[in-house]
C-alpha cells in the first residue's frame, strides 16, 4: 500500500511534547557565580513528528529506547496533552476536545498495553473489567446483551468465556495480554493503539498473541498503530513502518520497501543491525557516539552528530519528512540533495 | 459477600498468617469481648449508672468484692457517688469505643476525599491540600482540641456542652487528624495512578471521580485498613486524655477518660480502683488495638514477607 492509496484515518501534524524537568519555582533557582537566576529545562520527548495513519493498514512504529515511541501514542490516545500540534481522527481535531465531546472517539479509539501485570486493574474480575467499557459506552444494552458481547469477544481472544468470575492474578501473562486484547475490542474499535503490546511476553506466546491481532485485524477490519522495537515483528505485521529517533520521524516506508532499500542514514544503520544467518562476516554499520540527550537536542538535524554524511546543512537546517520515491518519505537533506 | 469472594478471603494469606500468629488471634478475641460488652451494656450491665435513682450516696466508695469490706452487690467496688463501677466501666467503654470509631470514620472520610483528590489530580491543587494538612500537622491533636472545646464550654455554657459532648469529641478528634489518612491515600494513589490499568480506564473515557474511587480506592485499601486500627487507639487515647483535663465526657456520662479523672482525687484516701481499674481497661483496649495494627501491616505488606 502507498500513501494516498487510502483515506488517512490518523493525522498527526507537527506534534511535540515537552516535559518540564523543575516543576516547583524552588528548583527552577540556580545561583552560580553569585547570582540566582531562573532555568526551566525540560526533556523534548517528540519534536514535530507528522504522519498519517491510512484506514485499514498496521502501521508500525520502531526505534531505539527513549525515542518518544511511546509518547506518541500516549498522546494520539489523548493520555498526554501535547505542548503543541494537532492530531486529527477522520478529519476531526480531537486533542482540543474534552470530556463528553470525546466520548464517540474515546470509543473508536482503543489501546493495548506494554505490561499485561499492570494494565488490569487486581481488585476487579475479568467480567468486571470487560463489561465496564461496554456498558460504558453503549448504556442502551441490557444486562444479558453485554454479557453476550463480553463472552463472543473472550471467546475471538480465546479466553475461555466460563472464566470470567476469576481475578487477574490467576491467569498467565498470555492470558492477561489476551484479556487486554478483549477489553480493548469490547467496544468494537476500529484504531487500536497497540504500545509494545508483546515485549512482556514469552517468545512462544509472543506469537500467539501477534497472530491474534492479525486475526482481529482481519475480521473487523481493524487499523492499528503498532509500536515496537522489534524488526522481525515488523516485517511480520506491518503494511508500513515509521522510523523514529530522538523525537522525530526519520523516514515513512512501506514494510517492504524499507526493509530492501532503507533510505535514511539512521534506517541504515538500524537495519544492518539485524543478526542474519547465511552472513559469514556482517557487515553492520557502526555508528559513533551516543543518542544525544533529549534535553539539550542538537542544533539542525538530530542526527548529525553520528551520520557519516552530515555536511555543514545538517547542523544548521533541520531536515522535514519529504517524498523520496513512492510511498517513501524521508527527513534527510543528504537524499534529498542526492548525496546519498 | 459472594461465595467466590469467601473463599478467596479463607485461601488467603491474612487468614493463614492470623491463624499462625497467638499475638494476634488473642488480640483479636479481647477486642472483640470488648466490642460485645460494651455495646450490650445496657442489657448486662447490673445497674444503670445514668439513672440516678439507683444510685445511694451511702454506697459510695465502696471497695471491689473480694477485698476487706466489699460488698458482693458491687463486684468492682463504687465510685465516689456510690455508682457501680462494673457498670460505669461498661457504659464508659461503650463511649470510648464509640467516640474512637466515629471519629476514625471521620478522619478516613475527609482523609481519603482529600488524598485521591490531591493525589490524582496534582499539581497546585495537590500542593495547596498537602501544605493545610502540614498545617493541621503541626498543631497536635490535643492542643487543637483543647483550645476548641475550652472555647465551645465558655462561649455557649456547660450544660449545653454536656449534651453535645459526644458529638464535640468526634468533630475535634475527627478534624484533627485527617492529614494521615490524607498522607497515607495520596502515596498510594501516587503509585497506582502511575501503572496502566488507570490509564486503560482513561483511554474507555471514564470520568475521574469513577477512575479515583471505583479503580484506584480499592488498590490503597491496605495501608488504610492498616492506619484505621491505630487511628481508632489513638483516638481513644485523645478522647480519654480529654476526658481527664475535664474537657471531654461529663462526670454524668463518664468515658473512660473522665472515670479515671473523677478517681483520681480520691487515689491517696486509698480509693485506688476509681482511677486504677478503668485505667487498666483502657490500657488493654489500646494496647490490643496497636497489637492488631502491628500484626496487619506486616501481614499486608508484601516487603515484610516472613517465612
Amino acid at each position: 500500500m502507498t500513501v494516498g492509496s487510502g483515506r488517512a484515518l490518523v493525522e498527526v501534524r507537527n506534534l511535540a511534547k515537552e516535559f518540564p524537568l523543575q516543576t516547583g519555582f524552588l528548583e527552577q533557582l540556580h545561583f552560580n557565580h553569585g547570582r540566582i537566576s531562573r532555568v526551566r529545562e525540560s526533556v523534548k520527548a517528540i519534536n514535530g513528528v507528522d504522519f498519517d495513519v491510512v484506514k485499514g493498514e498496521a502501521l508500525c512504529v520502531v526505534g531505539e529506547s527513549g525515542c518518544g515511541k511511546s509518547t506518541v501514542a500516549r498522546a494520539i490516545m489523548g493520555l498526554l496533552k501535547p505542548t503543541s500540534g494537532e492530531i486529527r481522527y477522520e478529519n476531526k481535531r480531537i486533542d482540543t476536545l474534552k470530556g463528553k465531546n470525546l466520548l464517540p472517539f474515546r470509543r473508536k479509539m482503543q489501546m493495548i498495553f506494554q505490561n499485561p501485570y499492570a494494565s488490569l486493574n487486581p481488585r476487579m474480575t475479568v467480567q468486571k473489567t470487560l463489561q465496564e467499557p461496554v456498558r460504558f459506552h453503549y448504556p442502551d444494552l441490557s444486562p444479558a446483551e453485554i454479557g453476550e458481547k463480553t463472552a463472543a469477544v473472550m471467546q475471538s481472544v480465546g479466553v475461555d468465556p466460563s472464566w470470567t468470575v476469576r481475578y487477574p492474578h490467576e491467569f498467565s501473562g498470555g492470558q492477561r495480554q489476551r484479556i487486554s486484547i478483549a477489553r480493548a475490542l469490547a467496544v468494537d474499535p476500529e484504531f487500536i493503539v497497540a504500545d509494545e503490546p508483546i515485549s512482556a511476553l514469552d517468545v512462544s506466546i509472543q506469537a500467539q498473541v501477534l497472530n491474534l491481532l492479525m486475526d482481529a485485524q482481519e475480521q473487523r477490519g481493524l487499523t492499528y498503530l503498532f509500536i515496537t522495537h522489534d524488526l522481525s515483528v515488523v516485517e511480520h505485521l506491518g503494511t508500513r513502518v515509521a522510523v523514529m529517533y530522538l523525537g522525530t520521524v526519520c523516514e515513512i516506508a512501506p514494510t517492504r520497501t524499507l526493509f530492501a532499500t532503507p533510505q535514511h542514514p539512521y534506517t541504515q544503520a538500524l537495519l544492518s543491525a539485524i543478526p542474519r544467518l547465511n552472513e559469514v562476516r556482517p557487515n553492520h554499520i557502526k555508528l559513533r557516539g551516543e543518542v544525544p540527550t533529549p534535553i539539550n537536542l542538537p542544533k539542525g538535524c538530530v542526527f548529525h552528530g553520528r551520520c557519516i554524511h552530515a555536511n555543514e546543512r545538517c547542523l544548521h537546517d533541520v531536515p522535514r519528512l519529504r517524498k523520496a520515491a513512492s510511498g517513501v518519505q524521508v527527513a534527510c537533506h543528504a537524499v534529498e540533495e542526492g548525496r546519498l | 459477600m459472594s461465595p467466590g469472594a469467601w473463599h478467596r478471603f479463607a485461601d488467603s494469606r491474612v487468614l493463614w498468617s492470623f491463624r499462625h500468629d497467638k499475638v494476634a488471634i488473642v488480640s483479636f478475641a479481647v477486642m472483640c469481648v470488648y466490642i460485645l460488652l460494651s455495646f450490650s451494656a445496657p442489657l448486662i450491665a447490673p445497674y444503670n449508672p445514668y439513672d440516678p435513682t439507683t444510685i445511694d450516696i451511702m454506697d459510695s466508695e465502696i471497695p471491689p468484692a473480694w477485698l476487706e469490706n466489699g460488698d458482693t452487690r458491687f463486684a468492682l467496688g463504687t465510685d465516689a457517688q456510690g455508682r457501680d463501677m462494673l457498670s460505669t466501666i461498661l457504659y464508659g467503654t461503650r463511649i470510648s469505643l464509640t467516640i474512637g470509631i466515629c471519629a476514625v470514620l471521620l478522619q478516613a472520610f475527609l482523609g481519603i476525599t482529600i488524598g485521591l483528590i490531591s493525589g490524582y489530580f496534582g499539581g497546585r491543587l495537590d500542593n495547596f491540600l498537602m501544605r493545610v494538612a502540614d498545617i493541621q500537622l503541626s498543631f497536635s491533636t490535643l492542643m487543637v482540641a483543647i483550645i476548641v472545646l475550652a472555647v465551645f464550654q465558655a462561649l455557649f455554657g456547660t450544660e449545653l456542652y454536656e449534651r453535645l459532648a459526644i458529638l464535640m469529641l468526634i468533630l475535634v478528634i475527627g478534624i484533627a487528624e485527617w492529614p494521615q489518612y490524607a498522607r497515607t491515600v495520596r502515596a498510594s494513589v501516587l503509585a497506582e495512578k502511575k501503572k496502566e490499568y488507570v490509564d486503560a480506564v482513561r483511554v474507555i473515557g471514564l470520568n475521574p471521580v469513577r477512575i479515583m474511587f471505583r479503580h484506584i480506592l480499592p488498590n490503597t485499601l491496605s495501608p488504610i485498613l492498616v492506619i484505621s486500627t491505630v487511628q481508632i487507639a489513638n483516638a481513644i487515647v485523645s478522647e480519654a486524655a480529654l476526658s481527664f483535663l475535664g474537657l471531654g465526657m461529663p462526670v454524668t456520662k463518664p468515658s473512660l477518660g473522665s472515670l479515671i479523672n473523677s478517681g483520681f482525687e480520691f487515689i491517696f484516701s486509698g480509693s485506688w480502683w476509681i482511677t486504677i481499674i478503668p485505667g487498666i481497661v483502657l490500657v488493654i483496649l489500646v494496647l490490643v488495638m496497636n497489637l492488631l495494627g502491628d500484626w496487619l501491616r506486616d501481614v499486608l505488606n508484601p516487603k515484610l514477607y516472613k517465612e
